[in-house]
């Protein structure tokens, strides 16, 4: 939440309220829809960590709001974020971990480890593949996330068939 | 069968019922007739070069009227070879085949020919259209064949070509076509007939992401409207479509499951990152 706060605020400065419909507009369905608890709570630690400004801006029907804005420190911290690569999904390594360990224990072979993996990788993929014809195809980030996810379970998938040529 | 351990492990040549197919025993005629499609103790060896490969070794798959089966498994597991030979594309080494309560195992190359123009619709990888013909005369062809008037050919190629949006294209020749709208006239063409089953070899195996949106949206419709459906394929968005996902492993069954959606009541979209998580 920090770094997508500071990146809407590196545009202009805004009000909590304003933040929490700006990352939703931003990301349609695609995004975990911020409680604005969770935006005001994240701006004060902002603002502790000298990443943001704010002031207090009289209204005149309501009480006053306080508005955010990125300081150079801010600016700074944001840079770098956006420059640095970002990890890659990592592999799902508790199912290998259980594929190699488990025969070696007696617990089960290795055949049915898989098959009961790829019938669960399967459920997902029809659980995905219905989440895709529900959403709005205009919402291009939900659209993009979900063929994301499809695209790495197919790597899953094929990733289980490598496993059951090398094993059985 | 590029995978030379296939080789080495059943390179020792055996007689021709090599099959781990049950031993002897006829089935019960029930079950004959409740299937729409059933193969029993299947074989199917290739010699080549003093070398035998069993490509399938004693598979038992049945499918439902209405059914729609996917068969994955690595490659050189056997997937395509049991499907070429369950539509008598190849013959069977040994066991039996038996579509709509009728063993066709035997059947001679023309009686074949004479079944699949009835009652099977075949789509291949790479569309296999006849590049002479205008897509218009591919999708007639098949009923020509079968019999049906001209007038009655040209109805029904007129609305599958409708359902399947390539009304503008009719006239066109294939070659002219994007690889998804070639692969979306072979589907138009394995309907023709109204097979009681259409078999098809990874049929989005050749086409990008949005093609293939297009072609399972294609199957799924079909298969909703009571076409029973047995594909090959490697890609999960396909096979996770199907009723059933059977497993192929050297050639035998190694796997054989309905594919069992993950209960739905979640928030949508935002909880894939955390099913991805």
């Amino acid at each position: 939440m920090r770094q997508p706060l500071l990146a809407l605020l590196a545009k202009e400065p805004a009000h909590g309220y304003e933040l929490k419909l700006a990352l939703e507009q931003t990301f349609g369905q695609a995004y975990p829809s911020p409680n604005i608890g969770q935006v005001y709570v994240t701006l004060k630690r902002l603002e502790q960590d000298g990443l943001v400004c704010s002031q207090d801006v009289a209204q005149t029907t309501r009480p006053n709001k306080r508005v955010y804005e990125l300081t150079p420190a801010g600016r700074k911290a944001l840079n770098e974020w956006v420059e640095e690569p970002s990890d890659g999904p990592r592999i799902r390594d508790e199912f290998f971990v259980k594929l190699i360990l488990a025969p070696m224990a007696g617990l089960a072979d290795r055949m049915a480890l898989m098959n009961k993996q790829r019938r669960h990788y399967l459920g997902l993929m029809r659980r995905l593949t219905e989440l895709q014809a529900d959403t709005d195809p205009a919402d291009t980030p939900a659209r993009l996330l979900i063929e994301g996810a499809v695209l790495h379970l197919q790597a899953d998938l094929d990733w289980l068939e490598r496993c059951l040529e090398e094993f059985v | 069968m590029s995978r030379s351990r296939l080789g080495e492990a059943r390179g020792n040549a055996q007689g021709r019922s090599g099959g781990t197919g049950p031993p002897g025993g006829e089935p019960s005629p029930l079950r004959h007739n409740t299937a729409l499609l059933r193969t029993s103790g299947l074989v199917k060896t290739y010699r080549t070069d003093g070398v035998t490969v069993q490509a399938v070794r004693g598979v038992d798959i049945e499918l439902a009227v209405g059914e729609f089966v996917a068969i994955m498994g690595p490659s050189g597991s056997g997937k395509s070879t049991l499907l070429h030979v369950a539509a008598g594309l190849e013959p069977a080494t040994g066991g039996e085949i038996w579509l709509r309560g009728e063993r066709v195992d035997g059947l001679s190359t023309a009686s074949w020919a004479v079944l699949r123009r009835r009652h099977i619709g075949f789509v291949f990888q790479f569309f296999n259209l006849l590049s002479n013909m205008t897509v218009a005369d591919n999708v007639e062809l098949p009923a020509l064949l079968a019999g049906a008037t001209a007038r009655q050919a040209r109805k029904r190629r007129e609305e599958l070509l409708a359902e399947l949006g390539l009304a503008e294209k009719a006239n066109a020749a294939p070659a002219r076509l994007s690889g998804g709208e070639q692969q979306r006239v072979a589907l138009a063409r394995a309907l023709a007939n109204e097979p009681s089953l259409l078999l098809a070899d990874e049929p989005t195996g050749n086409l990008d992401s949005s093609n293939t949106r297009d072609v399972l949206r294609l199957l799924g419709r079909a298969h909703q409207a009571g076409q029973a459906i047995l594909l090959v394929t490697h890609d999960a968005r396909v096979a996770s479509m199907a009723d059933r996902v059977i497993n192929l492993f050297d050639g035998m069954v190694a796997d054989d499951a309905k594919v069992v959606p993950l209960p739905r009541g979640m928030n949508g979209v935002r909880d894939v990152l955390e099913l991805r998580g």
